[in-house]
């Protein structure tokens, strides 16, 4: 019982096996690719380990404080920013190696010519709530 | 107002009669749930006399609108005015096998967990989703995937209590405290246990959560900080649980069938005893944990008890039980770097600090750890 963070990327990740961007691929192939996602999520649904999915616009905006009384500091987005998030998914699972599973299934989803991505995912741990027993 | 841990406790018993008429488990516990929402609704204003016939009554009813086949309900309907009124013995019998089903070695620990609080404990899909902390309609497929699982499996089999109790204890250890007090259900569920089925372990498991969760209270300060043990105030460890945990270990020990959870409530017990850390008898301590080790070796137990080896005959004597085991163990970098400090080198420990900060498995020990590096850099 241990829930994990799928992270997809945009940018940053290793190169996938089949690295053809979206835009390349015929109108079958992302249809192709888009029913696999969600029938990847309907599984973890009806598995009982799906906790949430979301995606993200890839342009955001960098904020930081500025000092007492004056607006936010604005800037970006960066062109040079390594690690740019797409989104993610939750899963609440019973080991690692169940989570490593899904992980490689979600990486398997078709790309270019209906071949398996090999996308690489981030696979991140949440924190758990601290075990009562612990000597 | 409705004491729902009453209502709760008659869950099992309920599900044993609809059982026994002839419905299938999973559509009986479906029924008994509805039954319960109803009693929830309706006892408010009219509250039964005999609160376990008014949802015997209520959850067969639901069963039978349930059961759309006219023939399948007639048949059911002649097994009910045949079968007898459920005595005491049948309704112990019924919640040990609900026990064993829920906990049934075919269901992963999450599923088993999931069925036994809602198929046992009488909570609802909600509050165990929120327990846990995933959507309700997760938690719903979860269960009715266990129900499934358990679909074949004949009611009256005999099961092993060495599965419920590690279900229990994972209740117990890992459960968040929401709006639903898991530690208390697991407590609760123990204690049924106990009263159903006659073995030292069970006994011993309920006596390892007593001795625990009475010093619930000191365990965290009240925004959230970890207190390790050697600083909890004392004061507000409840001396009546602790009492209670101890009674019921000592009996179970009497009977000298020593288990694992036996041996870790014995250690839990030594803490409890001492009126100060400082006066900690770790030599029991360190034999209990020979004991444990006896029972079940696991890395974690050696780890625990190289601790123990440290306060018991000095730090560098726990370094050296330390150092027979892998360092990539859980916690490890956490027990090096007590041991170092207590040992004079502070550098090493800081570093250990840092390191065991960046492996903890969850914020508060994580907190905790990068506490005392940031303590001992300073």
């Amino acid at each position: 019982m241990a829930k994990y963070l799928l992270l997809k990327h945009y940018r940053g990740a290793p190169a996938a096996v089949n690295d053809v961007p979206m835009d390349q691929w015929s109108q079958d192939e992302i249809t192709a690719h888009v029913k696999y996602m969600g029938d990847f999520a309907d599984r973890l649904r009806e598995s009982g380990e799906f906790v949430d999915e979301r995606a993200l616009a890839p342009e955001g905006t960098w904020v930081r404080y500025d000092g007492e009384g004056r607006p936010p500091v604005t800037d970006g987005p960066f062109a040079e920013t390594k690690d740019l998030i797409a989104g993610w998914m939750i899963i609440d699972v019973d080991s690692y190696e169940r989570a490593l599973e899904l992980a490689a299934e979600l990486s398997a989803a078709p790309g270019k010519d209906g071949k398996p991505i090999h996308e690489w995912l981030e696979l991140r741990p949440f924190y758990g709530h601290p075990p009562t027993i612990t000597e | 107002m409705i004491d729902a841990t009453l209502l709760r406790s008659l869950t099992p018993g309920v599900i044993g009669v609809l059982v026994r008429r002839g419905a299938d488990f999973a559509a009986a516990e479906d029924a008994v749930q509805d039954a319960l929402v109803e009693a929830v609704r309706v006892w408010q204003r009219d509250p039964p006399r005999d609160p376990k016939g008014w949802l015997v009554t209520a959850a067969w009813r639901k069963f039978l609108d349930a059961t759309r086949a006219d023939t399948a309900r007639r048949r059911r309907e002649d097994a009910v005015d045949a079968e007898p009124e459920p005595g005491q013995a049948r309704d112990t019998d019924d919640t040990l096998q609900l026990y064993f089903l829920c906990a049934h070695p075919s269901l992963t620990p999450s599923s088993a967990v999931a069925l036994t609080l809602r198929a046992v404990g009488g909570l609802t899909t909600r509050q165990i989703a929120q327990a846990y902390l995933v959507p309700e309609a997760t938690m719903a497929q979860r269960i009715s995937r266990a129900k499934k699982t358990v679909s074949t499996v004949r009611f009256d089999q005999p099961g092993d209590v060495a599965t419920v109790l590690r279900v229990l204890y994972l209740v117990f250890n890992e459960g968040y405290s929401g709006d639903v007090d898991l530690a208390a259900e697991a407590i609760r569920l123990t204690r049924q246990l106990v009263a159903v089925i006659d073995h030292p372990e069970v006994a011993g498991l309920l006596a390892l959560m007593l001795l625990h969760h009475a010093r619930r209270a000191s365990r965290t300060t009240g925004d959230g900080k970890l207190v390790p043990l050697a600083e909890q105030d004392r004061a507000k460890w409840d001396t009546a649980m602790i009492a209670e945990g101890v009674e019921v270990l000592q009996a179970a020990l009497a009977r000298d069938r020593l288990g694992e959870f036996q041996a870790q409530a014995a250690i839990a017990a030594l803490h409890a005893d001492a009126p100060t850390a400082e006066e900690t008898d770790w030599v029991q301590i360190v034999e209990w944990y020979d004991e444990l080790l006896a029972v079940t070796d696991s890395p974690v137990v050696r780890l625990n008890r190289a601790v123990a080896v440290g306060e018991a005959d000095g730090p560098r004597a726990g370094l050296k039980a330390l150092a027979e085991l892998d360092e990539t163990l859980p916690r490890y970098s956490a027990v090096a770097a007590y041991l170092h400090e207590r040992d004079g080198d502070r550098r090493t420990a800081a570093r250990l600090y840092a390191e065991a900060a960046k492996k903890a498995s969850n914020l508060a020990e994580r907190e905790y750890l990068t506490r005392q590096a940031a303590r001992l850099n300073n």
